[in-house]
């Protein structure tokens, strides 16, 4: 079973203090740890489990600048067997249209069966990419899929849905799936997987290996236009609670006293 | 401008809360460009839900049929792009819901129309639309056009708009638009509830939820106690079951429970939308966290900015000293 997994490097801003970039297009990535998207870390395990259990191949791919394989060794690392970066500037800054279209033709020339990403990325948060590929693939697709189980020709998922409810789905093979965090336990890489992931190829392609010309790739071959990043505007908030843990606390207790909770 | 076309969710013979929401906000774009808002609902046996929209619709488009008995966005898909080729209009609103999600993208390759997902605002701008979207969890805002398309679609974040009942009288109109067979490609199988657990959290009028910011599962001893103290119930966000810290059952938020608890304290959460959807009706809501710009801050009444690890045991103590 052969097995594609789109893989994105995002920035980790979880507790970070996140500022815009001068041109109002892009954050300041200086400080900020590089790391995979969580759901596609949950999609990488999730082909080294099938892979494990049924005789597979797993191939990693990313579109991103160079610090980007540093995503595709872990991954080789864990045990993927091939890796491919689609390493050009201008595939770079497009919206999930054109980050589809490119993984599209570079997928689309692969032996593939299955194709397995995360629901959503960390960062832009499109939630989009997984399901734009599979159409542009001409095969079906389920997105946030919280249980999978291959069959002969087929798989069968888990959708999870909105108030813990789950919709079960019959697909044909080949497909692309987009997985919800949660689904397995993501494993940590051997010190000797990432010694031996350190000296493999990472092939790479550029727009014009894809055969995309200048406005198909990148920003020009976006449908949709960033015009602007922002703040979000400051709401009312929270009143914050103020000084020390133990005067911060203190001031709280009586918060939850006055209000009958304490 | 030509028309705001709204998709209509629902399941189990109920619209969703989004559908009104995304009626309302549609009223508002229809008013600033001079057209009219069209509902599309389809569905098998959906007259009533039909005549609910007309509250909020100039226009009502119902495809009643078999196919559309349980959702599939295989078939979905195909039909409203007829739809949405034979009435062209300015732009098509979908729930960004699992629902959503697995149908907008697909309809934006067969339409060849930009989409812009999980919108928290869109608004007329000259002759064109601007959405409002957020990033990095919260932290950004991004404005986003759509170029010179004629068609655009969005999914709207659920309670990104508080939606308002109206008195429209709107028509409902019944499409006669092809209904494909259920392809075999995509076959919808059943749908499975979610199991019952030891605790109902949704019972409890205290609340004490935790997220990836408690970083260890030892730190869990800390918050039953704390918990106990206020005699809650402990629960969660998504990632602390991810880890398998906590089951299923007590996840707060838009794919697990919605709470309305007296008293909710939010133990580093960072306060995604989708956690949010599931406790912002709550009473009184409490946050400790150590990032001050988690978006928890914004749905919370009262805040601690500061690490979880000292200010939970300094309150525990400030609690108990209080009682004493």
């Amino acid at each position: 079973m052969k097995i594609v997994v789109c893989v994105k490097q995002v920035p980790d801003t979880a507790e970070a203090d996140v500022k815009l970039g001068s041109d109002g297009r892009g954050i300041e990535m200086e400080g900020l740890p590089l790391q995979i998207n969580e759901s596609d870390n949950y999609a990488l395990e999730e082909s080294l489990l099938i892979k494990e259990d049924r005789d597979g191949e797993v191939t990693v791919i990313t579109l991103g600048p160079e610090s980007a394989d540093e995503v595709l060794r872990m991954s080789m690392a864990k045990g993927a067997d091939e890796a491919v970066r689609l390493a050009d500037p201008a595939l770079e800054g497009g919206d999930a249209w054109a980050v589809a279209l490119a993984l599209a033709k570079a997928i689309g020339g692969m032996e593939y069966d299955l194709v397995l990403t995360g629901c959503m990325a960390s960062d832009d948060g499109m939630t989009q990419v997984g399901v734009t590929l599979a159409e542009m693939l001409g095969v079906p697709h389920a997105t946030y899929v919280t249980e999978m189980e291959i069959g002969d020709g087929s798989v069968t998922v888990g959708r999870e849905l909105e108030g813990g409810l789950v919709e079960r789905v019959e697909m044909s093979l080949p497909a692309v799936v987009t997985i919800q965090t949660g689904i397995n336990e993501p494993r940590y890489a051997s010190i000797m997987g990432i010694a031996k992931a350190a000296k493999r190829e990472i092939h790479t392609k550029s727009a014009a290996d894809l055969c995309l010309d200048a406005g198909e790739a990148g920003e020009a071959g976006s449908r949709t236009k960033l015009l602007k990043l922002d703040y979000p505007p400051a709401g009312e908030g929270a009143e914050i609670l103020d000084g020390t843990p133990s005067e911060a606390s203190a001031k709280l207790a009586n918060v939850l006293k006055e209000k009958g909770f304490a | 401008m030509n028309d705001v076309l709204v998709l209509a969710e629902h399941l189990n013979g109920e619209l969703k809360d989004v559908t009104f929401e995304m009626l309302t906000h549609a009223r508002v774009l229809a008013d600033a460009g001079g057209a009219k808002v069209a509902a599309v609902l389809f569905g098998s046996g959906v007259g009533d839900l039909a005549e609910k929209l007309t509250a909020e619709a100039d226009e009502v488009l119902v495809r009643d049929h078999d196919g559309f008995a349980n959702y599939n966005s295989a078939v979905y898909q195909p039909v409203l792009a007829d739809v949405i080729r034979g009435r062209e209009p300015s732009v098509v609103m979908i729930g960004h819901t699992a629902f959503g999600v697995d149908l907008a993208p697909s309809l934006s390759v067969a339409l060849d129309a930009p989409l812009a997902t999980d919108l928290i605002d869109l608004a007329v701008e000259g002759t064109d639309l601007v959405a409002t979207r957020q990033t990095h969890g919260g932290k950004v805002n991004e404005r986003v056009g759509f170029g010179d398309a004629a068609v655009r679609l969005v999914t709207v974040r659920p309670a990104a708009f508080a939606p308002q009942a109206g008195s429209r009288g709107g028509s409902v109109i019944a499409l006669d638009t092809d209904v494909p067979q259920e392809p075999a490609f995509r076959r919808f199988v059943e749908y499975v509830e979610a199991a019952a657990g030891d605790v109902d959290i949704t019972k409890s009028d205290v609340v004490i939820a935790i997220g990836r910011g408690i970083k260890e599962e030892e730190n869990l001893a800390m918050i039953n106690e704390f918990a106990e103290l206020l005699g809650g119930v402990v629960a969660c966000s998504r990632p602390v079951v991810d880890a398998g810290w906590l089951p299923k059952d007590r996840q707060v938020g838009s794919s697990g429970k919605t709470v309305k608890p007296k008293l909710y304290v939010a133990i580093g959460v960072s306060g995604q939308f989708q956690h949010v959807a599931g406790m912002k009706s709550a009473e009184t809501i409490v946050a400790i966290n150590k990032d001050p710009k988690a978006p928890i801050f914004q749905a919370a009444h009262f805040g601690i900015v500061g690490d979880l690890m000292k200010v939970v045991p300094a309150l525990t103590e400030k609690i108990t000293e209080l009682r004493a």
